[in-house]
């Protein structure tokens, strides 16, 4: 069927911010759709809230929307671009839930729009619980006895009839929020009612648990014709029970015999042409490990992760020929992208293992609920590509940023034999780790699948593992039992720590004895059919691939998994560098990691190597490639950990060098240079243990800011106000030593100022200056950030660009340097400088139009800001606001205080942009999900310092004809301060209490600020989590609070909605 | 657990050599040939269509579910020799009878283990497939050459083909089913179509088989070049027009040179279960598994009573033909039914059809 005449203007919707269940898979499946509608002629309006992003980028679409993803602004931006056609199954459940409320709501048929693709009706089947069930048993697919419920009720009725255990899934959420299994009546009474309260339709299914079962997907494409195919089959290495993006995942499925292989996949078929889904889907199935028994758990009706895991681990892109298939070509008519040479219309067949390891952000919530379960807890993944599964295994291991390159935790180290026994049947994050543990200690491959009912299969291969790690312990390191170790995936570094040698010496005995890694292309069908992917993975075999080419070529180093600090922002820099460098006419080649990512399809660079971003793995590259050098500064830490490495093993680091990162980094060293530079600072002290740190407070005075050297994100960063807090902090928090000092500083109370600029070694630009709305205090990534800033003098923005130019200059940067600063009145402090590439580049990109990307990627190559055509300096501020605000995925994390403070906690962003400032913060609190009530009831509890500030707030809020409810203290103050507020019953007093109010929806936002530690304040606590859990507003900032109440005053009387395409407000300079 | 203790090597006929542990002490020489199926390897073991080859598999782990005999497609296994990058030592299925490496040793196979067979696959897509020998290390290369220079083989049907006539269902369509290299299943699911299957040697005549007045003919795959097996073309040649003709594989080669066709061999051949074949009737695409090295010529179909039915989505080779007016048709590729492609059904259908026709 060739493709569709009749559109012209396609609407691509695209999944909003970044949150734990949808991460930047959709960027990647996004982008490749623009792209895919672009190359066919069609003009794309793109909508995504998401500013980090490619997809956003505007040469991705002709008209890019950076505003709300929700029906309200959808609308607008339909009459404002009358599209005639709709893509939504690319972004994710956002996109698809706004496809089927578009199409109730009617604004589809009033507009004239179609949906390109899979058709509503198929979505409902494959979203529906009941509309599923019933294709299910139509086509005689068996599922698992279920109901659907509407009431707490009905739930205990269902669990009468078939007994324990449950699992219950609410209807129409993503990464299974709100999800759990149930043991019991009081478990499943309190799951439910969460359930109801998260599902946007009031709907949960309850089902019999297949806990233990194989978990297995098969990713489908079907196209308009019926022609049907399986990309890719995986298998969950955990059985069901823990979500599927919480598992570990092997493509393809390992322990399936064929019957059972073939069984599964003509069952997806079937399931995928029964339901009519055109494109991408993906089948979720269970199988009893005992019998030929399985059935359906769930179906995505869309590109999903799944589909981003299938893809890279294929090499076949689900997004680009779903969008294909969306305009109306059939599979056949489609071009293997990869051989070039045969149809999209086969099934891929790979000759390696693929793995994929969940990466999840327990390391930033240490107090968060580690058991995984039905719903989703991991922030992103990283997969590892190899030809036996210890090795991809152990090469995911490395991938992902844990501090580990092994499949070995120090800590479990210290656990008794009965520990680790107890340890075996908690499912949580260590679990392999914990595993592999128990056979180093010689517990059975039998007992642990006794508890775990991890198929056996898996556990043999950790057994290898441990074989292998014994055969090092005591045999003689020979180069035969040296290839073994390498084939099996073990690190240089590894294998010296057992035999007493450093990595680099392992490396150069493996070298004299040409032990070397070889390179193999991914290329979808086993080399059956000659490919020109550049895609490529490590292997110890014996034949290399790679052909090295005569160009000139330089590395860039990617950003690993998505975690909490480090999220698709540094993905979206990688990807820019790369396009900059080929500008400049380099070969470029991306190592990464990272399967959701748009760096990681292989046509973004010249080559593509899936390796873990260690120094060995990295190097082994390097020495392949020749390379002229390596990028880092747009890695984000990952990448500019290795800097240092790297350079003593000769590498040559592009743009600033390694010497201007310690620099920066290193305390002393960096005083010196503010201290050369006449620059202040917020007096502070390095200390090694409690006494040093008492010390230091009482020199710089109370409140102090404290934290390790060198984190990103700001791990373990507090801010504390009397001895007892700092000892407590150093007690537990940390573990101070010479090798990992911290750092005391003076807690300045101010407003706090982000720069960026680009510098050359000789000038510097700077695209634009922002400014916080939180105080210092809040990380800058939880922090809501305007552009232009507001409130700041000429003199201070004088100050600022002074201080920018000296430190830029004076650290020798040549690229991306980001620098935060604190004005208190017209004094201006530096708290951090970073000579790197900063999570608000891609937001000041787009808001001042000036590629930061590519001017900083040529500026390391030696091409200065004037031969670019720009001016050194600051750029003028435009005429219109661009607001950043912090998204959270809180409600995934049960026992989080949400509180924000120096620790960043949010998992994503989104921008909004208005030529008036309330409208911009106004829309960005709506992107950002915080669901600011019309009327009703504020609560409001706050500490004691913030309690002056609180009178205004509450007058504020009392004025716009809220009712303001506060507890005791809180109200007694501002009682006293002439503010009639009600007295809200504490939690210790009974019901009905504070909880109360909030579970029966009476209390429609709530204003809490603490300044106490993490674990204080209980009914605080309390309250906050009740927020996240019925899903209302909760301000945990004075600033924020003080913000959102001059907008909702300033819109009281304009309308809210009113959008605006990126390419308008261009800013000519 | 199974140890290997010896080592060997897989030498091609081009002189490139590729090392790894050597299970089995006996030479294999054979064509030399890759798949690239991720399962199913106890099928392959067990088709006689690799009959006198030395099979390469491209996915690196196998055996991780064992063997269980249901899998077997033939009696035994057919293949000279087997290369695989890792055999699993511990199988973990519900169904594993014993391991790959127990059931290889059974069959006297002998097995090169730690390959690098993405390597191999690259040669032979390359340069096309070529012979090959399995090698213990140390073995003398006048001892090398002399086995990549005996002769080919030409009779690997007559090695596969059953002695004895047999029947299997007991349907009301009697069918005579010409073995060159039978799958058992194949067998099973025309009894289930209400056939009765009365299987001849590959040596019966055209005679013997119209005695027996069946409904109609099936030509069962097979191995080897289609050009070898002389009498099979000549009996074929006989029946065409008196009865039905369902081919595959094999068959389906041997049917078009009865017809007056010709037939080519193929670089590297197609071996693998992801296959895309397109029916022209309907524009519909199937996934399909094949295991041929031959292909008939399209070209040498002109001007005959021949239609090309199916066509592969990969390098357009001839999948299926048509023989109207002689009531005849065929398929290369395998409608594979333990794949469960319900897709593939309406072939038998019309199988059954003309037989019901007639």
């Amino acid at each position: 069927m060739p493709k569709l005449t009749d559109v012209k203007k396609v609407l691509v919707i695209g999944s909003g911010p970044i949150i734990i269940g949808q991460a930047a898979e959709f960027d990647y499946a996004g982008t490749q759709a623009c792209r895919a509608l672009k190359e066919e002629g069609y003009e794309v309006v793109l909508v995504n809230s998401n500013p980090a992003t490619i997809m956003t980028d505007v040469n991705i679409a002709d008209r890019v929307y950076v505003e709300p993803v929700n029906v309200q602004f959808l609308e607008s931006i339909i009459k404002r671009e009358k599209p005639d056609s709709l893509l939504a199954t690319l972004g994710g459940q956002v996109g698809l839930n706004l496809a089927m409320a578009l199409d109730e709501k009617g604004i589809l048929a009033a507009n004239n729009i179609r949906l390109l693709g899979t058709p509503i009706s198929a979505i409902k089947r494959g979203e529906d619980r009941e509309l599923f069930k019933e294709a299910m048993e139509r086509i005689h697919q068996p599922v698992p006895q279920s109901t659907i419920v509407e009431t707490v009720e009905a739930a205990c009725d269902f669990a009468k009839e078939i007994g324990y255990p449950l699992i219950v899934r609410p209807a129409y959420t993503l990464g299974g929020t709100g999800g759990g299994i149930a043991e019991d009546d009081e478990t499943l009474t309190d799951i439910v009612q969460k359930g109801l309260g998260y599902s946007p339709i009031g709907q949960c299914l309850i089902e019999r648990s297949i806990a233990g079962w194989k978990e297995i997907e098969f990713e489908v494409i079907r196209d308009a014709a019926d022609n049907c195919i399986t990309v890719c089959s995986m298998e969950n290495v955990d059985p069901v029970g823990v979500h599927t993006g919480d598992s570990v995942v092997v493509a393809p499925a390992q322990t399936l015999n064929v019957r059972e292989m073939n069984m599964l996949r003509q069952a997806s078929i079937d399931i995928v042409r029964e339901l009519g889904v055109c494109g991408g889907c993906n089948v979720q199935l269970a199988l009893d490990p005992f019998s030929e028994n399985y059935c359906v758990i769930e179906v995505n009706p869309r590109v999903s992760r799944s589909s981003a895991l299938a893809s890279k681990a294929t090499g076949y892109p689900i997004a680009k020929v779903t969008s294909k298939i969306a305009i109306g070509y059939t599979l056949d008519e489609i071009e293997n992208a990869v051989t070039k040479t045969t149809k999209a219309c086969f099934e891929p067949t790979i000759d390696y293992i693929v793995l994929k390891f969940p990466r999840w952000p327990f390391d930033k919530f240490v107090t968060a609920d580690r058991t995984l379960g039905t719903q989703m807890k991991a922030t992103g993944e990283v997969m590892a590509i190899e030809r036996s599964f210890e090795a991809s295994l152990l090469k995911a291991i490395r991938s992902l940023e844990i501090g580990l390159i092994h499949l070995e935790m120090p800590e479990l180290k210290e656990l008794s034999d009965a520990e680790i026994k107890e340890r075996i049947a908690r499912t949580d994050d260590e679990r392999l780790f914990v595993l592999t543990e128990a056979l180093r200690r010689g517990i059975s491959i039998d007992y642990i699948y006794s508890i775990t009912k991890m198929d056996k299969w898996f556990l043999e291969k950790l057994q290898n593992i441990v074989d292998m790690e014994n055969a090092l312990k005591t045999e003689e390191l020979t180069p035969a039992l040296l290839l073994q170790a390498k084939r099996m995936g073990f690190a240089d570094s590894v294998i010296g720590g057992y035999v007493g040698k450093t990595m680099f010496e392992v490396r150069n005995l493996r070298k004299a004895n040409s032990i070397l890694p070889t390179y193999k292309m991914v290329d979808t069908c086993a080399a059956e059919f000659e490919a020109v992917t550049p895609y490529y993975y490590s292997t110890y075999a014996t034949e290399d691939e790679v052909v090295r080419s005569e160009r000139k070529k330089v590395v860039v180093l990617g950003s690993g998994p998505i975690r909490i600090g480090q999220g698709v922002e540094f993905d979206y820099c990688s990807v820019h560098s790369v396009w900059a460098l080929r500008e400049l006419g380099y070969e470029t080649i991306i190592i990464n990691n990272n399967p959701e990512t748009v760096s990681t399809d292989f046509d973004i660079s010249d080559k593509l190597y899936f390796e873990p971003l260690t120094l060995e793995d990295v190097l082994n590259v390097i020495d392949k490639e020749q390379p002229e050098g390596v990028i880092v500064q747009f890695g984000g830490q990952t990448a500019i950990n290795l800097a240092g490495p790297l350079a003593e093993a000769g590498v040559k680091i592009l743009g600033s060098s390694v010497d201007s990162i310690d620099r920066a980094e290193d305390r002393e060293r960096f005083e010196q240079l503010l201290t050369d530079c006449n620059i202040p600072r917020p007096q502070g002290h390095t200390v090694f243990d409690t006494e040093g740190a008492l010390k230091a407070a009482a020199s710089v005075s109370y409140p102090v800011m404290v934290r390790p050297s060198y984190v990103l994100g700001g791990r373990a960063m507090e801010i504390v106000y009397n001895d007892d807090e700092l000892k407590n902090y150093m007690t537990y928090a940390v573990k101070a030593s010479h090798e990992h000092p911290v750092l005391v500083d003076h807690y300045l109370q101010g407003t706090e100022v982000e720069v960026d600029a680009i510098c050359d070694g000789k000038d510097v630009l700077i695209p634009g200056i922002m400014e916080h709305v939180e105080r210092a205090g809040v990380h800058s990534g939880d922090s809501i950030a305007v552009y232009p800033p507001r409130s700041l003098s000429e003199f201070v923005i004088q100050t600022i660009i002074d201080y920018t130019n000296k430190m830029a200059l004076g650290l020798e940067v040549h690229g991306m340097i980001n620098i935060q600063y604190i004005v208190r009145g017209e004094e201006v402090y530096v708290i951090e400088v970073n000579p790197r590439s900063s999570r608000t580049v891609p937001f000041l990109s787009k808001t001042t139009g000036v590629p930061m990307v590519n001017v900083a990627t040529k500026a390391a190559m030696g091409h200065s800001i004037v031969e670019q055509g720009f001016k050194p300096g600051l750029r003028l501020f435009p005429d219109y606001y661009a607001v950043k605000a912090p998204v959270f995925s809180f409600n995934k994390m049960s026992n989080v205080d949400i509180t924000l403070g120096p620790e960043m906690k949010s998992t994503g962003e989104v921008m909004a942009a208005d030529y008036k400032f309330s409208r911009a913060l106004y829309k960005a609190c709506i992107a950002s999900g915080i669901n600011v009530p019309k009327e009703g009831s504020i609560l409001m509890t706050v500490a004691d310092l913030d309690k002056p500030e609180a009178i205004e707030v509450a007058r504020g809020f009392e004025e716009l004809g809220y009712r303001v409810i506060a507890t005791e203290g809180t109200a007694r103050y501002l009682e006293e301060h002439g503010v009639h507020v009600e007295v809200a019953t504490k939690v210790s007093q009974g019901s009905p209490n504070i909880l109360d109010d909030i579970k029966a929806g009476r209390i429609g936002m709530v204003i809490n600020t603490t300044n106490q530690g993490r674990d204080a304040e209980r009914d605080g606590f309390k309250i906050r989590r009740s927020t996240v859990e019925h899903a209302i507003a909760c301000l945990t900032s004075m600033d924020t609070a003080r913000a959102l109440l001059r907008t909702m005053n300033a819109m009281r009387r304009r309308r809210v909605i009113s959008v605006i395409a990126l390419q308008d407000l261009a800013w000519e300079d | 657990m199974h140890k290997i203790n010896y080592t060997g090597k897989l030498v091609l006929a081009d002189g490139s050599v590729y090392e790894g542990e050597l299970l089995g002490r006996r030479d294999a020489v054979g064509e030399v040939v890759f798949t690239t199926g991720v399962v199913g390897y106890q099928e392959a073991l067990t088709d006689p269509t690799f009959c006198g080859q030395v099979v390469v598999m491209t996915y690196p782990l196998i055996g991780n579910y064992g063997v269980n005999e249901m899998f077997n497609q033939g009696a035994k296994s057919y293949v000279q020799g087997l290369v695989v990058g890792e055999l699993c030592e511990v199988p973990s299925n519900w169904r594993s009878e014993k391991t790959v490496a127990e059931f290889l040793n059974e069959q006297n196979v002998p097995t090169l283990v730690g390959v690098d067979t993405r390597a191999i696959t690259r040669k032979l897509r390359k340069q096309g497939v070529m012979r090959g020998v399995i090698v213990p290390t140390g073995t003398a290369q006048a001892e090398i050459d002399a086995l990549l220079a005996a002769p080919e083989a030409h009779d690997q049907v007559a090695q596969v083909t059953t002695q004895e006539i047999f029947t299997v269902g007991q349907g009301k369509n009697h069918v005579a089913v010409l073995d060159m290299g039978n799958k058992n299943y194949l067998l099973e699911h025309l009894a289930g179509l209400n056939c009765r299957c009365t299987v001849f040697p590959a040596t019966a005549t055209a005679e013997e088989i119209l005695a027996c007045n069946t409904a109609g003919v099936f030509l069962t795959d097979g191995p080897g070049n289609p050009k070898d097996a002389v009498e099979q073309i000549a009996t074929v040649r006989e029946l065409l027009g008196k009865k039905p003709i369902f081919a595959i594989g094999l068959g389906h080669q041997v049917l078009a040179l009865a017809a007056g066709a010709d037939t080519y061999k193929l670089k590297f051949g197609h071996r693998g279960s992801n296959q895309p074949v397109k029916r022209l009737a309907n524009g519909r695409i199937d996934i399909t598994s094949q295991n041929h090295g031959y292909a008939v010529d399209e070209r040498s179909l002109e001007g005959k009573d021949a239609v090309i039915t199916h066509l592969s989505m990969n390098d357009g080779c001839v999948e299926g033909v048509e023989y109207p007016e002689q009531k005849a048709f065929s398929v290369q590729y395998i409608p594979d039914l333990v794949a469960g492609e319900a897709g593939q059904e309406y072939l038998f259908k019309h199988f059954v059809e003309l037989m019901e026709e007639c």
